[in-house]
């Protein structure tokens, strides 16, 4: 999230930008021909930056941005063809139906992740084009309107073109600074740097990403349509086909992705490229302006693999860090937060009633029952493969149980989402460390403060608050990518905790510190217990367990086996054989408090 | 219903033969997609090079044109595997290798986004290249196993296609053996699985990646070998079958070694089966429909798994 002053200057830099194209169109350009190619740079710039909004952020690619660009482009002329619509109705209309797509496609297909998710997107655009070949739309010629040039956007003066790409182009980049710096953009950012770590902190990841695909596709189907209207033509092959597709990933992906400027700058230095290569070359050998295209890519990819704008960032000197937002607290390490403290009422908090989940053949969970009452510190105990992690995963919704139920202060949560579990009150923490490596601490910990904040700046000072609580204010402007596994297991903890939860679920905390780390952990959970959150922990170190907490409960080959004070717990023969070994029993037998 | 027994069987028949062409491109594009995880957007353009290979190995006074009619095609489509295999060696040692493997797992994306544009700056320069090379006429591998059938009862097999099909199905058969038998074709399989793990048990990742992207390479260039004896082509012909390979392998699965061939096997039999009902011009729309059906009913594809600790 950029901070204000950042904001504001990138608008004044949109506004220069908007300024130059103005000069270069009305005053240095002569040609119609510089004229079109100049609507062009920008028009695929639009389109880049579409695609940018959900594929940059979000990491989720789409090979398949033709899709909205066509559709775009097939309702202003089918709109004018046969119902007489003029552009400046069915170019934002053709918006509306940018967004709808993006919604149909999306329902589908962000079932899938990664590779798979980029692929099929492939399949929409190529499908559609056959259709509309089959239609019989294959080359669609707008309507000439003589009579009414300026109504029907048939501009004599081609800069008029030039001024209205420019607008689009102009709102596609506000839009795009609004959602960077606004939860939703935060909510991408994290959605790309680890979707389970963003679901589990209360980001309804499914929402995030269908309404940046809406977005995406709406601003790509604008493009398109203005492009029909500039073009005149509209044919399957240039508006759905796969050269669409690649243009909008090769120019964001080129100039830079993820970035504001990025597409702007691949749009400006490639599209003349290719054009120019067209036109001086096209005729003498065909084919040729290819090979130069390709190689130009490829030698400016190995130089600048990321894009040109991170590349060209990197070499420019680093401008001085802003100044810490909030001065550091050589303090207290932990702060406790007295009022938020709650009676036991000894009500059973979180109750699960025969749960079982399989994989295959194996019963990872087999009949669970269990009720933990509100206040105090639980362990969950048992060998490798018991099933210790499955449950918190069916618990926070990561997994649905085959059958049985789960209920938290007294609401059944059974097949809810990560995201709603966590609105409820539940915060987890991950046996590998899920953080967004690529934020700061501060930033990480924002995107769990979502649930809770009405607003953006409440968040961030909830954040703030929280990082306070574990004894994490010094480092919260470092990137999580370069902190030790201590500072880690702590952003991690304050990330769940900023959203004030009732009942965290805790997943081997301590497991990789060194003995010194450990300490300053255990106290950050004693605290915990202490304001009157409920804690569920899964742990292996023994000897720390059994200090800490109030109750244990030990589970082996996805059955529940015992359950008690640890004391008796931990001499129980049954729990002995599954799990501590002989050995145990004896150092147990010597009185270790 | 509107079509006849014999058409469903014909079509049917033509559909496997078709589509076992169609499996050993997608094994080829598995080979690189599942060792390297890289999208190789230039593989329907290494096809088009297998078929250009063959083209020129047989016709006129091409060096297989003694083989005959009959036998030149078979042994040139097979000799398209090693040219196109020595050209995929020297892009990935020269261009490919930079933005893959090891040296590409530091930056953001693990380098997806290099590989993205590095394969399509290939793909343009070899569609472009062709152009220059090849012509944009149209051309076709002659043989007159092309204009002859086989008759099972009513049933018409147009016997380059048999030909090809028997051809593709050894191949596939073939590489099966050669992953999941031997020394070489395990370790291009540890690398996939975790090239962490794979380079501290001394397996040499960059090595790996390098023969399997050429070897992927290769065997799709014999499918378009193969494909060339019964269908025209031009420079850019790769552009359809890129769709008909990503579909293929997607229908597979991840996490399954095998599961491209019988992905590519179905789309041949989904594109030649849907002309029974539906317009020729909307073949590959099917092939789509199909593909978002399996994507939605079995997001993992035919053979895959889907698993994720946390």
């Amino acid at each position: 999230m950029r901070t204000r002053a950042e904001a504001s200057r990138q608008r004044w830099a949109i506004l220069g930008f908007a300024l130059a194209i103005l000069v270069l169109s009305f005053v240095v350009l002569k040609s119609a021909y510089y004229q079109l190619v100049l609507t062009q740079v920008l028009l695929w710039a639009v389109l880049s930056l579409g695609w940018n909004l959900l594929s940059g952020y979000s990491g989720y690619f789409s090979f398949g941005h033709a899709g909205f660009w066509g559709l775009g482009a097939y309702t202003v002329a089918l709109g004018m063809l046969y119902f007489d619509l003029t552009p400046w109705v069915s170019i934002p209309f053709a918006a509306l139906v940018g967004a709808v797509a993006g919604a149909i496609i999306g329902y589908p297909t962000f079932r899938l992740r990664g590779h798979y998710f980029a692929l099929a997107m492939l399949a929409y655009p190529l499908a559609t084009l056959y259709v509309f070949q089959w239609l019989g739309y294959q080359e669609l010629a707008l309507p000439m309107k003589r009579d009414a040039p300026l109504l029907y956007m048939q501009f004599e003066d081609q800069r008029l073109y030039v001024v209205l790409a420019l607008g689009l182009l102009v709102a596609a980049l506000l839009i795009s600074l609004k959602v960077e710096n606004s939860r939703f953009g935060m909510a991408l950012l994290a959605i790309k740097q680890n979707e389970p770590a963003a679901e589990a902190a209360g980001i309804n990841t499914w929402r995030w990403k269908m309404l940046a695909l809406m977005l995406s596709g709406a601003i790509a189907a604008i493009a398109g349509g203005l492009y029909g209207v500039v073009l005149l033509v509209v044919t399957p092959e240039t508006v759905f086909g796969m050269l669409v597709s690649a243009q909008a990933l090769i120019l964001a992906l080129f100039g830079g992705v993820g970035s504001l400027w990025g597409p702007v700058i691949g749009a400006m230095l490639l599209v003349p490229l290719a054009e120019g290569l067209n036109a001086e070359l096209g005729d003498v050998l065909p084919g040729i302006q290819g090979v130069v295209y390709g190689i130009a890519i490829i030698m400016i990819i190995l130089w600048a693999p990321e894009g040109v704008y991170w590349r060209v960032l990197d070499r420019l000197p680093r401008r001085k860090p802003a100044a810490a937002e909030a001065p550091p607290r050589p303090t207290a390490t932990v702060v406790p937060l007295p009022h938020e403290r709650r009676a036991s009422t000894g009500e059973p908090l979180l109750v699960l009633r025969d749960i079982g989940i399989s994989f295959g053949g194996l019963r990872a969970l087999d009949g669970i029952d269990l009720a933990i009452p509100e206040g105090g510190l639980y362990g969950i105990i048992g060998p490798n493969g018991a099933g210790k992690t499955t449950l918190f995963n069916v618990i926070n919704g990561f997994l649905a149980p085959d059958r049985g139920a789960i209920s938290f202060a007294g609401e059944p949560i059974t097949g809810l989402r990560p995201n709603q579990v966590c609105r409820r009150g539940i915060g987890r923490t991950f046996q590998v460390v899920r953080a967004f490596p690529r934020m700061t601490v501060l930033e990480n910990v924002i995107v769990g403060a979502f649930v809770g904040a009405p607003d953006d700046a409440t968040a961030r000072q909830m954040a703030l608050a929280a990082l306070d609580r574990v004894g994490l204010s010094a480092q919260s402007g470092a990137i999580a990518g370069g902190l030790t596994t201590r500072e880690l297991r702590l952003m991690e903890l304050a990330r769940a905790l900023v959203p004030h939860p009732r009942l965290m679920l805790l997943d081997e905390t301590l497991a990789g510190l060194a003995h010194d780390d450990l300490n300053g952990i255990l106290t950050v959970i004693r605290q915990l217990r202490a304001d009157g959150i409920t804690v569920l922990i899964i742990e292996h170190t023994m000897g720390a367990m059994v200090q800490l907490v109030d109750h244990f409960t030990v589970l082996d080959h996805g059955r529940l086996i015992a359950s008690g004070r640890p004391d008796d717990v931990v001499r129980d023969p049954s729990v002995i054989e599954a799990y501590l070994g002989k050995k145990w029993v004896d150092r147990v037998a010597v009185p270790a408090k | 219903m509107p079509f006849s027994s014999v058409d469903l069987l014909q079509a049917l028949a033509a559909g496997i033969l078709v589509g076992s062409a169609y499996a050993l491109m997608c094994v080829g594009l598995g080979i690189i997609f599942g060792s390297m995880n890289v999208i190789n957007f230039a593989q329907g353009d290494f096809l088009m090079l297998g078929m250009y290979a063959a083209f020129y190995l047989t016709a006129g006074y091409g060096v297989l044109a003694f083989l005959g009619p009959y036998g030149g095609p078979i042994v040139a489509a097979f000799l398209a595997g090693p040219i196109v295999f020595a050209l995929g060696w020297l892009l990935h040692r020269f261009v490919v290798a930079r933005v893959t493997g090891a040296g590409a797992a530091q930056t953001e994306g693990a380098g997806a986004y290099g590989q993205i544009l590095v394969t399509l700056g290939i793909s343009l320069i070899l569609q472009n290249g062709g152009l220059i090379l090849f012509g944009s006429t149209p051309v076709g591998v002659r043989t007159p196993l092309s204009r002859q059938s086989w008759e099972i009862g009513d049933v018409l097999l147009n016997q380059a296609r048999v030909v090809s099909f028997f051809v593709a199905v050894a191949l596939a058969g073939g590489m099966y053996l050669f992953l999941s038998h031997t020394r070489l074709g395990k370790g291009l399989r540890a690398a996939a699985d975790n090239p962490q793990a794979a380079i501290y048990m001394g397996i040499d990742v960059d090595r790996a990646h390098r023969i399997a992207w050429s070897l992927g390479v290769g065997i799709t260039a014999v499918a378009g070998g193969l494909v060339a004896t019964f269908q025209t082509f031009q420079p850019y012909v790769g552009f359809d079958f890129v769709i008909v390979m990503y579909a293929g392998v997607v229908l597979g699965g991840l996490g399954s070694n095998f599961g491209a061939f019988w992905g590519g096997l179905l789309i041949g039999v989904v594109q030649q089966m849907s002309t029974l009902i539906l317009p020729y011009q909307l073949q590959n729309t099917a092939i789509f429909v199909v593909f978002l059906l399996i994507i939605f009913l079995r997001p993992q594809g035919m053979f895959g798994r889907l698993s994720e600790r946390t």
